[in-house]
């Protein structure tokens, strides 16, 4: 019985998923008080924009997005299993390429700033 | 020699592959943790949304923080924060069976393990909070 | 000492009259501090001869009793009448075929225990006069819950994985492995991986939980089967960015 490759996804999928655990919901709650008139100072366009340009705010943004992605990717593709879907490598293929087109996205855009 | 003839007939039972987690409550509570993922996926997209009209320039992003704030725009923002907390929340709660913590000859309690987690959420949101001047 | 009437469904199957399982109705005379187990003894004793299930210790000791009652795995010999109001339905556990009544068939479960090498595989080989493998109380300590399983297979017929995808080594046999590799003595977890880490191995598992809300042994195999997850990681990392630290 040949070893799974599947630690290299859910890796990806723990290490996501914490990350989304511990920052997802304050980054929700910037973006309310941004929503709601009280656009926090950083999230001003001068602000941001210098936050984005620097090293650090780009590894910072990739890093919040890389790992949110893969982390959805890997449990939607257990959760369509569960839901009856049985077509796992194809589902596999889709979601791991959505995952690995809007990591490539970020960075180019992230390049741009 | 008589021939052996069996009488067995095993009989199986099919699980239902679509609905099966309608069965029990914590099949549907599992499921629930489960969809979780497409908001977080959901807000990776946005974030990227985000970034890209960062790139644009100021007038692209300044639009985008009006749509932020339109009545849709909030909406969204609060289903996010609805499902992120029920990640959050079904996260932690289950961190010290992944990482038990043996001291000597004894187990550091699970209750322990979760509250660190959870003070080190606050601690971290309140972190965020403060670097982006939100107060 | 009180008695009431219990009204038991039990899921009935004869292989040899039977084209699908039906449903029974049995009015049983119990005692208020009777379990399910005393239940079926009485309808086998006194009402219908002909009921087949598996028994033995009646303390929770011996695994051999593990059926769904009103849809939750449970042991017969721990399911007090007390706790139960109305019909009470019984059926063989899920997830295994019924080979007859609340029997069912096992061999699954078995050839998996094999699979996973349940024994200790020493690490070095000790002459009889070089005396035991000694280990220390915090050592036991780091496999001992997960000695505690009575292979019930209540966690497999509680798994909604191993129900949708039966090639699931499962959690009672991976939480076995994990009790192995954990102790001191033993050094056969290189061969252990190559059926854990396989497919059909933990990465089927989706940490439902399951498992170990319904173990009555409270060996907790989610915790294992997390455990070995993680572990499996770092080895598959270790193999291949350096495998010269191959075993």
């Amino acid at each position: 019985m040949a070893k799974s490759n599947k630690p290299v996804v859910w890796g990806l999928f723990a290490a996501g998923g914490t990350v989304a655990a511990f920052i997802t919901p304050a980054l929700v709650v910037l973006a309310l008080l941004a929503a709601t008139g009280q656009i926090p100072p950083l999230l001003s366009y001068d602000r941001l924009h210098a936050f984005a340009a620097h090293w650090t705010g780009k590894a910072v943004l990739f890093g919040i997005v890389f790992l949110s992605l893969w982390h959805a990717a890997h449990r939607l593709r257990v959760t369509l299993h569960d839901f009856g879907a049985r077509c796992d490598t194809a589902i596999a293929v889709a979601v791991y390429l959505l995952a690995t087109a809007g990591s490539i996205a970020c960075i180019v855009i992230l390049f741009r700033i | 020699m008589a021939e052996q003839v069996t009488t067995r007939r095993p009989y199986v039972r099919e699980v239902p592959k679509t609905h099966w987690f309608l069965r029990q409550p914590r099949y549907l509570r599992y499921m629930a943790r489960e969809v979780t993922c497409v908001f977080i996926g959901a807000y990776a997209v946005f974030m990227l949304v985000a970034i890209a009209r960062l790139a644009e320039g100021r007038e692209a992003y300044d639009e985008f923080l009006r749509e932020l704030a339109s009545p849709a725009g909030i909406a969204f923002q609060l289903v996010i924060l609805v499902f992120a907390l029920y990640h959050t929340i079904s996260w932690f709660n289950v961190t010290p069976k992944a990482m038990p913590v043996q001291l000597g000859e004894s187990f550091v309690p699970g209750w322990i393990i979760v509250a660190a987690h959870y003070a080190g959420w606050i601690a971290v949101s309140i972190i965020i909070l403060a670097l982006a001047g939100a107060f | 000492m009180s008695e009431r009437v219990v009204e038991l469904e039990v899921l009935r199957y004869n292989p040899e009259t039977d084209e699908a399982p039906h449903f029974q109705r049995y009015s049983v005379p119990c005692r208020e501090e009777w379990v399910v187990l005393d239940a079926l003894n009485h309808v086998k004793e006194a009402l219908d001869p002909t009921l087949s299930y598996r028994w033995s210790c009646h303390m929770a000791v011996c695994g051999s009793c593990g059926m769904m009652i009103n849809g939750e795995p449970k042991l017969a010999c721990k399911s007090f009448l007390r706790d139960y109001r109305g019909v009470i339905r019984v059926e063989p556990l899920a997830h295994f075929p019924i080979e007859r009544d609340l029997v069912t068939v096992i061999d699954d479960f078995v050839a998996k225990l094999a699979r996973v090498k349940p024994y200790l595989i020493p690490k070095e080989v000790k002459p009889l006069e070089a005396g035991e493998y000694r280990q220390t109380p915090a050592e036991l300590q780091r496999y001992k819950q997960f000695t505690l399983c009575i292979n019930c297979m209540l966690c497999y017929a509680a798994c909604p994985e191993y129900g949708l995808i039966p090639k699931f080594i499962g959690p009672a046999a991976i939480s076995l492995a994990h009790r192995y590799n954990q102790d001191s003595r033993d050094g056969g977890r290189g061969e252990r991986q190559e059926e854990i880490a396989s497919a059909e191995g933990v990465w089927e598992c989706s940490f439902t939980g399951a498992c170990s809300e319904v173990c009555p042994e409270h060996v907790d195999p989610a915790a294992a089967l997390q455990q070995v997850k993680i572990k499996s990681t770092i080895d598959w990392y270790l193999e291949h960015t350096m495998p010269w630290l191959n075993k």
